[in-house]
């Protein structure tokens, strides 16, 4: 990997010179900074460009047409704003972002709460807490589509390793629920999955933000006798709160985007019940191949998470200026 | 984390404290690994074992699910199989007394190839392409830096099925569907807002007094770059590398919509292997063991490079 940027950049170096007048022509040996930096910058920009927002242009295009995917050859009418209405206007779509709220609130509180207070019990910095630390951090590392995969088989009613677990603890039958075929149960389902994957991602930037806090702070207030109680309300949790926040905004923006995880265990169902906004834009769109309406649909949401997340950091960096 | 020795100092949590919290980081630690434990466990179960009740934890392992992952099978009578060759090996073996004869290799291989080859051919163009980019901004004044640095990253923002639409009709005019090159391109785009972020604050951190000193040397600009910042920027290159690699590897749902065949990940592939009436859950976990094998090794050789990528960077010592 060490030899591409030098390949990269001499080449095109080269071929920069060589497009240059020769009056002004430097030898590549002697490239200004700003042609370097451009030279440098370019190439990313450039793959942007092409494979992110030349895309979202024409998503943006597509959005005001009545284009079907499955049909290159008909005829593309302009609609207006026809595709936006019916989206928004569309009740299952409404159903959906509620769906998406529902799993966003409560996997983001169960993460914060379980990922703060094992933070909290790590920064305890008892033997062997380093080792500890990694073993935490396994589920996030691993792929949520392929390990999703596997917990359908520890949900299965009768066979299934939860199912038992749970029935060992509570003398339920293991056989009388059905975590991902039942209405109540199965947001459940996947909201435990998620929180047992992703827990420590908040847990590890807790335990950046409480490493922050320098120890005399901790001196100062044992000096005035403040009571542990009033040490962590006061300090800790105060001066944690930064860290916390940028953890819930980096969950909050993944989990509005959550796609496999849902797609494996549920497909969205039952009936509809943890249809999450990625699952119908992904069934309108390669499915019953609305083209035209799925990138309306895609558009709101790009727009609703890009609003979302700039207002938050506004309110993130009011809190980081205390 | 390189906090001053605290041996005798009053913040210091006291022996009991340190025991309980050590006692529930410990628990929950154990209680996270039971689902992966019991993938590793279903992985060398027979079949019939691993759907019993209650849950089986002692019991015979066998290659069965291996078996099954790496071969197709098909059924025969057993007077056809009776008047076959002795079997040529443990497969053989174990598919004869089911009842089956093994008819050739399953697509897991390739379809792990393929993995590979689009995880690491990503990650070497992201980070090759992150380092420069990293590089011009860190060092030079670019007009509208701060605007182009958050454009990089609000592409991170998009759900990956909003862009999937247009990317799959872009990619199906230029037949870019289904190649590993549609993938490695798409993943590097993916992948170098990040590497570009996470660089950018370790190239910061090299002083420019060593490329200086180094063009008084007689050094030009690019020499400075190759042999003074490159050498001094290894670590962080090596943990950006990690990161995009994990990403890339674990990718689902760019995989799902625009690969089907020859260029199909392991990850789309692996919920499709089916045995004889429904999921055949020991080649299921088979499969998952060896895919998640490497990140395993890679999660714990690496920790410390790697805790700097999940915080993206944002969080600074």
């Amino acid at each position: 990997m060490t030899d591409a940027p030098s390949t990269i950049a001499e080449r095109s170096a080269d071929m920069l010179a060589r497009a240059t007048p020769s009056k002004i022509a430097v030898r590549v040996r002697g490239l200004s900074d700003r042609a370097i930096a451009w030279l440098f910058i370019t190439p990313t920009i450039a793959l942007l460009l092409a494979i992110n927002i030349f895309p979202l242009i024409w998503a943006v295009y597509l959005s005001f047409t009545n284009f079907r995917a499955n049909r290159p050859n008909a005829e593309v009418e302009g609609v207006g704003l026809r595709n936006y209405q019916r989206v928004l206007n569309d009740a299952d779509i409404w159903i959906a972002m509620q769906t998406t709220a529902h799993f966003v609130f409560w996997t983001i509180l169960l993460q914060t709460v379980i990922g703060f207070a094992l933070a909290y019990l790590i920064d305890r910095k008892f033997r062997g807490h380093a080792f500890w630390t990694t073993v935490i951090l396994i589920p996030m590392m691993l792929s949520p589509a392929v390990v999703g995969n596997f917990w359908r088989f520890l949900y299965q009613p009768q066979i299934g390793l939860f199912n038992y677990i749970v029935s060992f603890f509570t003398g339920i039958p293991p056989s009388s629920f059905e975590m991902l075929g039942s209405v109540s149960l199965a947001p459940w389902a996947i909201i435990i999955v998620d929180t047992w994957m992703w827990t420590p991602y908040v847990m590890l930037i807790c335990l950046a933000g409480l490493r922050s806090i320098p120890d005399y702070i901790y001196e100062a207030a044992e000096v005035d006798r403040a009571s542990a109680w009033r040490q962590f309300w006061s300090i800790t949790v105060p001066m944690a709160l930064p860290f916390i926040m940028l953890a819930v905004l980096f969950r909050g923006i993944e989990n509005f985007k959550m796609f496999d995880m849902v797609m494996l265990l549920t497909g969205g169902g039952p009936g509809s019940t943890t249809e999450v906004a990625s699952i119908t834009l992904k069934r309108e769109a390669f499915e019953s191949w609305l083209t035209g309406r799925s990138s309306a649909f895609a558009i709101i949401l790009f727009v609703a998470v890009f609003g979302l997340a700039n207002i938050y950091v506004k309110a993130l960096n009011k809190v980081k200026q205390r | 984390m390189n906090s001053v020795n605290t041996a005798h100092s009053v913040v210091e949590p006291t022996p009991t404290v340190k025991r309980i919290a050590g006692a529930i980081v410990i628990l929950y630690a154990l209680v996270t690994m039971i689902p992966l434990a019991w993938i590793f466990l279903t992985s060398i179960k027979s079949p019939p074992d691993s759907i019993s009740y209650p849950p089986k934890i002692v019991f015979t392992p066998t290659l069965e699910g291996f078996c099954n992952l790496f071969t197709t099978r098909t059924r025969q009578t057993p007077d056809y199989i009776q008047s076959l060759p002795a079997p040529a090996g443990a497969c053989d073996e174990i598919a004869r007394s089911r009842n089956m004869v093994i008819a050739g290799p399953s697509n897991y291989w390739p379809r792990f190839g393929n993995s590979l080859v689009i995880a690491f051919g990503s990650t070497f163009l992201a980070v090759s392409l992150g380092t420069l980019a990293a590089y011009g901004f860190s060092r030079f004044r670019v007009p509208l830096a701060d605007d182009l640095l958050f454009f990089i990253l609000s592409t991170r923002m998009m759900p990956p099925i909003a862009v999937a639409i247009p990317i799959y009709l872009m990619y199906r005019q230029f037949g870019l569907s289904d190649t590993a090159l549609g993938m490695i391109l798409l993943y590097t785009a993916v992948n170098v807002s990040l590497a570009v972020w996470l660089l950018k604050g370790f190239i910061d951190e090299i002083p420019r007094e060593y490329e200086e000193a180094a063009m008084i040397d007689g050094y030009t600009r690019l020499q400075a770059f190759w042999k003074v910042v490159l050498p001094q920027a290894t670590t962080g290159i090596a943990a950006t590398a990690i990161f995009c690699l994990i990403f890339a590897w674990n990718e689902y749902a760019f995989a799902v919509l625009l690969t089907s065949g020859s260029a199909q990940t392991a990850p789309p592939f692996i919920p499709t292997i089916i045995g004889e009436g429904g999921q055949d859950w020991p080649a299921v976990a088979a499969g998952t063991t060896i895919f998640l094998v490497p990140i395993l090794v890679f999660t714990i050789i690496l920790r410390k490079q790697l805790l700097r990528g999940i915080t993206f960077g944002a969080v600074r010592k």
